[in-house]
């Protein structure tokens, strides 16, 4: 039999490899720049010759970094949990419930996906002001609690729970919010884990809006901060990268961590957190 | 009155889903559709947010946007982004997938390398690219440039190089997203299509044209929709890589929704920014439409 290795086989890996380094570029000078101080900061070199924290150190007393970790942390942790809350139960309901209007809600909140953010955050705006949520963990959360998308998605993975399961927990005499959260929930939780690495990561790295909520240095979120902050250390570029790594590498953590799902659940649903 | 069991137990069932549903329809309705018609509304007034009463002005806004130059240029640095980005990412990003799926093994830490700029910060990224443009001996492409005896580039400090200097961290980031889309059309491409092809001695360029591509065509579709939609909404990374947010030098990086953000929210001129994303609205509006259109004509 013979063999059909032709040379693009052994090329084709190559410059794969080339251009996926080439792609990591700007990472790996981002995080060298933050390990350099002093003159090295203009060296080309990716390994630093006198590796030191003291950007890190500098920034996490001298700052409000460690304000804008915790509140990007705070706004993620609860937007994902309110989105996996209501998108998977709305998403249940729909699914699961046959009622007069269904099919109107079903369309409605389809139809929000198509509103673009810029087009609310005026009105948002607005009604903060008015309101007094500017400047409140509260005013950059709300516009996110719920997803037309989340909800569209959970909808698709609540059609796969067999309906006798559902029929068999009545006859025991469950009720239906246990029946959702402890039979049907369970069944889906790819589709849940999907949904809540996505909201976290669109959440951690959301600008424009916390951008316009927030006034109070220390009620920024990470992106909002680390623009001002960049802006204004300008001239220390070893800080600048510095500022952008500590954004930065949550998310490869994250991404290192749940690399399967994030792939699998983009080509699922084709759709950025 | 006895009722038959099962009418109860529809009854409560549908009991339930009101239940369920009180909350989030109460969010939609004044989270996400009140304020889209309070934009249109807004859109018809002359309201600054300082004074205490809206004026009605019809569609004075509206006029008053065809005759600014501003509105118009930054439109058209907008259709610039679509038009230069979207391809370029699409292109680039069909031919790493093609070429990713036809390799025999580590198509996993392929897929990761390309994929991570795609879920990383828009603004550590403009940062990072900002700094690379610098001039020499800041900027690494300026010094590369000097190193190679090639003359150094003013990049974002230039008219003509400032937006395909914005343009090309954002494809940067974005080839991964349209790698990965792409990689999931071509494996559910089934192989029988190819294998009866080789028999038909089609070469590679036959099997990419008469078999890929067409049955391609939903995953094309759906990502010149989406991007055309994401390029339009360009914003994060000009306010963060040009001077002082403004979309410079001299407007020439500008897009739209920047000029939105700054007529709302530093001219205070509500009714005038939200005529904007009343437009804005209009062409995505529009965009999904005709995606509609094209995926029924697929059926």
């Amino acid at each position: 039999m013979k063999t059909n290795y032709k040379p693009i086989d052994v090329l084709r890996p190559v410059i794969l490899i080339i251009l996926g380094l080439l792609m990591l570029f700007p990472f790996a000078w981002m995080i060298a720049t933050s390990f350099k101080q002093g003159r090295d900061v203009f060296s080309l070199s990716i390994i630093p010759e006198n590796p030191t924290f003291a950007n890190y150190l500098n920034i996490f007393s001298n700052s409000n970094f460690p304000f804008w970790f915790l509140n990007s942390l705070i706004v993620g942790l609860a937007v994902t949990a309110s989105v996996l809350f209501f998108d998977s139960l709305v998403g249940f309901t729909l699914s699961k419930y046959s009622f007069r209007g269904k099919k109107i809600i079903f369309i409605l909140i389809l139809s929000t996906m198509m509103i673009p953010t810029e087009m609310l955050v005026i009105p948002w705006y607005i009604m903060s002001n008015e309101l007094h949520w500017v400047d409140t963990y509260w005013g950059v959360m709300f516009p996110g609690l719920m997803s037309g998308f989340g909800t569209f998605l959970m909808r698709q993975f609540f059609q796969t729970v067999p309906e006798d399961l559902l029929d068999a927990g009545r006859i025991d005499g469950l009720n239906e919010f246990y029946l959702f959260s402890r039979i049907a929930i369970p069944l889906v939780k790819p589709a849940l884990s999907a949904l809540a690495i996505f909201s976290f990561i669109g959440n951690w790295n959301a600008f424009m809006w916390p951008l316009i909520v927030s006034n109070k240095v220390t009620m920024y979120t990470l992106p909002v901060g680390l623009s001002f902050f960049n802006g204004e250390f300008q001239s220390q570029w070893e800080m600048v990268m510095t500022g952008a790594s500590i954004a930065t590498i949550p998310v490869f953590f994250i991404f290192i961590l749940f690399q399967r799902q994030i792939i699998q659940g983009i080509a699922l649903t084709g759709v950025k957190g | 009155m006895k009722r038959p069991q099962s009418y109860t137990i529809e009854h409560t069932k549908r009991i339930w889903a009101y239940t369920f549903l009180v909350v989030p329809v109460l969010f939609y309705l004044t989270i996400r559709f009140y304020p889209t018609f309070y934009a249109f509304f807004l859109s018809l007034t002359d309201w600054d947010i300082v004074s205490r009463d809206k004026n009605f002005i019809g569609l004075t806004n509206y006029r008053n946007l065809f005759q600014d130059p501003i509105f118009w240029k930054t439109l058209s640095n907008t259709g610039f982004y679509v038009l230069y980005g979207l391809p370029i990412s699409l292109l680039s990003g069909f031919i790493l997938a093609y070429n990713i799926d036809r390799l025999k093994k580590g198509e996993g830490v392929f897929k990761a390398l390309y994929f991570l700029p795609y879920i990383t910060s828009m603004v550590a990224i403009a940062w990072v690219w900002r700094w690379l443009y610098q001039p020499a001996p800041i900027g690494v492409f300026n010094k590369i440039l000097i190193s190679i005896g090639l003359p150094q580039q003013k990049f974002l400090f230039s008219q003509t190089q400032a937006l395909p200097s914005i343009l090309a961290p954002t494809i940067w980031a974005d080839v991964g997203f349209q790698l990965i889309i792409f990689l999931a059309g071509l494996k559910g491409i089934s192989r029988q299509y190819y294998e009866a092809a080789e028999i038909d001695g089609a070469d590679n360029w036959d099997q990419l044209r008469y078999i890929t591509l067409p049955l391609l065509k939903p995953t094309i579709v759906f990502l010149i929709i989406t991007g055309t939609i994401r390029y339009l909404r360009i914003f994060t990374q000009v306010l963060n890589m040009s001077y002082q947010g403004e979309g410079g030098p001299l407007n020439s990086t500008k897009p739209l929704v920047l000029y939105i953000y700054h007529s709302a929210f530093q001219q205070f001129d509500m009714g005038y920014a939200a005529a904007m994303t009343v437009i804005l609205f209009l062409i995505i509006l529009m965009i999904t439409l005709i995606q509609l259109k094209v995926m029924k004509s697929e059926d």
